[in-house]
């Protein structure tokens, strides 16, 4: 079928929308949900700025159909901050200058997060290569590093 | 300035302070232009010409018109009836907002889809049908300039070759004599290809035309919006737009880098659409349309001489460059200088004589071409001086420190009057260049160098010790469309002692929200914390020329400066009349005046504030606020020294830097950690185009790296782990004494790299390597000199 | 940015996916990962009228070694073939070859078969999965049938798959005492596809190759086997000269195409590189080093 039902569950919240089966998740996210802190960078699947967590793992939304995410669970930055308090990955990353023009951030966040699920003290290379999906053009990277290690040392 | 002279609470220059934007982009609430959403908005998507150079016989859009939602489709003969077919560039020359006779490059635009949503206006745009005859292409601007070639522009009546302007600078006779004299010569032809922004958010815009009030409301990705609108209002007047009546704003940009300077045919196109339809229109172009069409940074083909005497002392400098600027000289130069400040090539060095000459050529490109934070073309001058300088070390037989340390301008020749006419206003070249070589080791290193080189390994040390000049500019001789490039705040304090400030620059990540408040903080007292800074809506904003060219600290912070002192200086006049004193009884430190010799008897600033408006003097205004409209007296000259670790792998041709010491001057600095942030990000967009990034173009004009699959942005794996340092030179004019850094990094950055690429392979006669330096080029160098693996 | 518009048929079992695609024929396209299909329907570079999604078939993420063989099924993620100890331990080559496939969110919705399936000679998988001597299980309507891999890539973009045909599972010959394997990848950064990439298996015994695999990426229209190479060091000492030689012919071996990856010549060049280190590296491990 052209057109689908898609019953998705967004930050904890359980969400509805009827879409076109060529909608992209990140389109249904930004436009259909209204939660803009996913952005969209580039038309190759290169920069990762769309990035979000599907059933807690990181997938470029912009490579996902909005359709394939029907009964499942999807976390978005809007989503990290709970009961007004920061996740320590956004603390870090506000501590530690890890961010600039803010674009990249919210894919860096949620890159981020999801490595500190699994990885308790992340060293630097494997960080790099952690977030080498996410394309940043103002911080050169170093302080994401330091951001993301300042979070790490805040969940141990 | 070691120690701030405030508290961490005032928050002052020197403090680290977090930034006050952040909140808001760490919870992803940034508010961008495709954030933007307005009741009845359209979206509109562009056809592009896949053509470098062809005649446009017919466009189709009956297809296009039947898809349900396309409500519309735009073309060059719509535009044509109003008169906004073409537009002026910010050089005087005319570029096509949508064409009627032909497209000059690949990618143009060609006609616009206008449609319910998204979706729909790519599926209309899809189906647009356009049948073009393609005519002979020119991508090389040496045979653009070969008597002969096809005219380009034949829109320009009696236009009869492809050359856009002739400027030069500097002694020709005096410069060509030294070079006779010499005893040393060096000469290099150095290409600098085409490169692009790629900031992470692309452009685009929501155009909102109120036909009831006439007012055109454009939320832009743009770095300066009063421009724009000023562009706008004399473009457009004649459709109706007023300026009064124009507002532009720019809110969060995610990412600028000179990108977001030019005004580009989607901005055009969509207030036009929403002129005629009464309608918001939406459009954001994708990252191909970004690459391909968006102002490109370089292409410069520079032929450089220098010249030293007997004794190592350079005595001249000769450069001619061929400017490729694709079909429309659409940079975004002040008027007076159409090759930027390209004059600054004579760099860190004190040379006596020097000629400079750059010709501008049309090709079958995208116009263009200042951008990739170059400071108006100051990473081709710095490129070009120090590979020549390491080349005239190299001839020389003469390390290239000591080369640079014996042909520094000293210290106590500042302000420093340049060959080419800069007055410099303070530097220590040394001083930088020492801490460079004592942080990384340089002794050590080529020690290790000489013991690799014996067993065949190729280490190279590169260095760059640059002189930028930024903070455009003084009235005399800076302006944009006639503008001059003063910049502006606009400070008022509140009852209870808190501030706004507003700007005429636009941060696009710069953390103008944070320094400008410290601004204020030092001068006045305030904590940063109570300073709301705004900037980019021209509906409030004081008139500015915008945020690039390194120019919001020298300029616009310089404005905060003096608009405080302002303030400070009525506070001073409402303190004297509440302690009941004279003015010359008072004395100032941060947050508050007392009185000379009983520092008990004080107001703080806050109270005098309160003072303002309940309890003023009688005679004076009540309030407290100012006004600094800011005319630089001088641009400012950041400097620094860079040194680059590179081993070579002889298999691949594979560069990988080791380290890089970056040590960097840019006077007073406001905030440490949002400095070394600009230091990072320009290393890194340094680096790249260096080793990774160019945008090409094949013999038919199309273009190759026009995707992130071929366009090669650094990740967080390919870049070092930048180690950053810096020495304090403050610049003497400047109220701060403060120069500005954001594009430093980027402009010192690949000059050092390619020296060491160029170091580690200079014992087998290699001289220069052109960038970016793929490992393609380095293997075939080892392999003609023998030493493959 | 925005595909042509499709029908999304969403399977529970593999026999109503097998169906869907017998009825839509080749207006159908199967969805796996989706990390190499849906950028091209992005581009509109394809444009199908169908979309068969088989991520909700449950039961096709294993990956188990059974009867001598390392099974993988039609939607092991390249993330979890990285991750799982049995390959990190038995198999590194494989986890050499999915750690430098795409970046490593891409890796969490891309699939190992659908990186063979796809038959795109840049992708990673087909030159190691021809050095190991792997087999793919196909299953149609009609059953399933095993191909071994050198039958199974036919063209630029072509392989075996016939229309109504998913690519179920490949199985990898468990790993013989004295063997090891490397891939090696030269890319112009993370994310991008192989300027060339060699992946090299062998078998030795005292210091002497018994038999030896070795794969091209991105070397020619298709994955190239390196026979000439592979023959060479049967019964050679695997020693550097060896190395050298099949390095050689691997290199010979090589017809790739001039792109901005590099020119002919230097692409040729580095699969003899690659291929040199790849050899070294399995040696090593075939050494238990």
């Amino acid at each position: 079928m052209a057109r689908h039902t898609v019953h998705v569950t967004v930050n904890g919240a359980a969400l509805v929308a009827e879409v076109e089966s060529r909608l992209l998740l990140v389109h249904l996210l930004r436009e259909s949900f209204r939660l803009t802190g996913t952005h969209i960078g580039c038309d190759t699947t290169h920069c990762g700025a769309c990035t979000v967590l599907l059933d807690g793992v990181p997938v470029k939304s912009c490579t996902v159909l909005a359709v394939q995410t029907d009964g499942r669970n999807v976390t978005t930055v809007e989503g990290l901050e709970k009961d007004g308090k920061l996740h320590p990955i956004q603390e870090g990353f506000m501590q530690e200058h890890g961010l600039q023009c803010g674009f990249c951030t919210p894919g860096m966040l949620m890159t981020g997060y999801a490595l500190l699920e699994r990885t308790k003290s992340p060293g630097e290379d494997e960080i790099r290569h952690a977030i080498s999906g996410n394309l940043c053009r103002c911080t050169g990277y170093v302080n994401i590093v330091k951001a993301v290690q300042h979070a790490a040392a805040k969940l141990r | 300035m070691s120690t701030p002279r405030t508290s961490p609470e005032i928050g002052g220059m020197g403090h680290s302070m977090k930034r006050k934007e952040d909140p808001r982009f760490i919870r992803g609430q940034g508010n961008f232009v495709d954030d933007v959403v307005l009741p009845g908005m359209l979206y509109m998507d562009i056809v592009r010409s896949p053509f470098a150079h062809a005649r446009i016989k017919k466009i189709d859009t009956a297809a296009a018109l039947k898809v349900p939602g396309v409500l519309a489709v735009i073309t060059g003969e719509t535009l044509a009836q109003y008169k906004l077919h073409w537009m002026p560039t910010l050089m005087s020359d005319t570029q096509m907002v949508l064409p009627v006779e032909k497209v000059m490059y690949q990618a143009q635009e060609v006609a616009a889809v206008i449609a319910t949503d998204r979706y729909t206006a790519a599926d209309g745009v899809a189906a647009v049908e356009v049948d073009y005859d393609p005519l002979p292409v020119i991508v090389d601007p040496f045979k653009a300039l070969e008597p002969g070639a096809i005219v380009l522009r034949t829109d320009k009546p009696g236009k009869k070759d492809n050359h856009i302007f002739h400027w030069e600078v500097g002694d020709r006779a005096g410069t060509d004599k030294a070079f006779k004299d010499a005893a040393a010569v060096v000469k290099q032809r150095i290409y600098i290809p085409r490169i692009h922004v790629a900031s992470i958010e692309t452009c685009g815009c929501v155009a909102s035309f109120n036909k009831t009030d006439g007012k055109l409301t454009v939320w832009m990705t743009t770095q300066a919006p009063h421009a724009i609108r000023t562009v706008f209002a004399l473009v457009a007047g004649h459709v109706g737009l007023s300026e009064e009546k124009i507002r532009i704003i720019s809110p969060d940009i995610g990412g600028g880098f000179g990108g977001k300077v030019p005004v580009y045919p989607g901005y055009v196109i969509a207030v036009a659409a929403s002129v005629v339809t009464g309608k918001p229109i939406k459009w954001i172009e994708d990252r191909m349309e970004n690459l391909q069409a968006d102002s490109f940074a370089r292409d410069y083909h520079m032929d450089a001489e220098l010249a030293a005497d007997k004794d190592g002392k350079m005595t001249a400098l000769r450069i001619k460059t061929i400017a490729d600027h694709g079909y429309a000289d659409a940079a975004a130069n002040p008027s007076k200088f159409p090759a930027g400040l390209f004059s600054i090539v004579t760099g860190s060095y004190d040379i006596k004589t020097a000629f400079a000459e750059v010709d501008g050529v049309y090709t079958n490109k995208a116009p263009g071409g200042i951008a990739y934070r170059c400071s108006f073309r100051v990473t081709e001058a710095a490129h070009a001086i120090e590979r020549m300088t390491d080349m005239l070390a190299q001839q020389l037989k003469i390390d290239p420190a000591d080369f640079r340390l014996k042909n520094f301008i000293p210290p106590d020749k500042f302000p420093y009057k340049s060959a080419l006419g800069w007055e410099y206003d303070s530097g220590n070249y040394a001083g930088a260049l020492k801490k460079a070589m004592e942080t990384i080791g340089y002794a050590a290193l080529r020690k290790e160098q000489a013991e690799k080189r014996a067993r065949g390994e190729l280490m190279g040390i590169g260095i760059s010790s640059f002189t930028e000049i930024v903070g455009a500019g003084p009235s005399k001789h800076f302006d944009i469309l006639g503008i001059k490039m003063f910049d502006s705040c606009e400070l008022r304090v509140h009852p209870t002692g808190k501030a706004i400030a507003r700007f005429g620059t636009k941060s696009q990540g710069q953390g103008h929200e944070t320094t400008y408040a410290q601004i204020i903080a030092e001068e006045l007292g305030i904590p940063a914390a109570h300073v709301q800074v705004e900037e980019g809506d021209t509906d409030t904003a004081p008139y500015g020329l915008g945020t690039y060219a390194s120019r919001s600290t020298p300029v616009a912070g310089a404005a905060g400066a003096m608009a405080a002192r302002k303030v400070r200086d009525k506070a001073r006049k409402i303190a004297a009349h509440l302690l009941e004193v004279s003015e010359e009884d008072l004395v100032w430190e941060p947050g508050k005046f007392s009185v000379k010799g009983a520092p008990q008897k004080a107001k703080t600033i806050q109270e005098i504030a309160l003072a303002a408006y309940t309890n003023h003097p009688p005679g004076m205004e009540a309030g407290l606020e100012a006004v600094n409209y800011y005319d630089p007296p001088n641009l400012t000259f950041p400097f620094g020294s860079y040194i680059c670790v590179v081993d070579v792998d002889r298999g691949t041709g594979e560069v990988k830097i080791r380290r890089f010491v970056a040590i960097d001057d840019c006077g007073n600095i406001i905030n440490p950690m949002i400095v070394q942030g600009q230091v990072h990000g320009g290393l890194t967009m340094g680096m790249a185009p260096a080793l990774l990034e160019e945008i090409s173009y094949d013999e038919s004009g199309n273009i190759q790296g026009g995707s992130f699959m071929d366009y090669l942005v650094p990740t967080a794996v390919e870049t070092p782990k930048w180690e950053t340092g810096h020495t304090v030179t403050p610049s003497p004019h400047h109220p701060l004494g403060a120069k500005g850094v954001g594009e430093s990094a980027t402009v010192g950055a690949p000059p050092a790299i390619a020296n060491a690429v160029v170091d580690a392979l200079a014992h087998l006669g290699v001289r220069h390597i052109d960038i970016p330096i793929t490992p393609e080029k380095v293997w075939r160098i080892l392999k003609d000199k023998g030493v493959a693996e | 940015m925005i595909p042509a518009s499709f029908d999304y048929h969403a399977p529970k079992t593999l026999p109503e996916a097998l169906a869907l695609l017998g009825q839509l024929g080749d207006e159908a396209k199967v969805l796996s990962g989706g990390q190499s299909l849906l950028p091209l329907l992005k581009l509109r570079f394809a444009q199908p009228a169908h979309l068969v999604d088989i991520g909700r078939i449950p039961g096709l993420d294993y990956i188990k070694e059974e009867g001598g063989v390392l099974k993988i099924g039609a939607l092991v993620r390249e993330a979890a073939l990285e991750a799982s100890e049995v390959v990190r331990s038995r198999y590194p080559i494989l986890a050499d070859t999915a750690a430098v496939i795409a970046d490593p969110i891409v890796r969490n919705l891309a699939t190992v078969c659908g990186n063979l399936a796809h038959g795109d000679p840049a992708n990673d998988h087909p030159a190691t999965m021809l050095a190991l001597g792997a087999e793919v299980v196909v299953t149609g309507a009609k059953g399933t049938r095993t191909i071994p891999i050198t039958q199974f890539f036919t063209g630029l973009f072509t392989t075996a798959l016939q229309p109504a045909e998913v690519l179920t599972e490949i199985r990898i010959p468990a790993p013989p005492p004295g063997s090891g394997g490397a891939y090696v990848k030269l890319e112009r950064k993370v994310g991008d596809f192989a300027t060339v990439g060699a992946a090299a298996f062998l078998v030795l015994k005292g210091g002497v190759v018994e038999r030896a695999g070795i794969g091209l990426t991105n070397a020619g229209p298709m994955p190239i086997k390196a026979t000439a190479a592979e023959a060479y060091l049967a019964g050679k000492k695997a020693d550097e000269a060896a190395f050298a030689e099949a390095g050689r012919l691997a290199g010979a071996a090589a017809k790739p195409g001039a792109d901005r990856r590099g020119s002919v010549e230097y692409k040729k060049e580095m699969a003899r590189v690659l291929t040199v280190r790849a050899l070294r590296k399995a040696a090593q491990r075939a050494g238990g080093k």
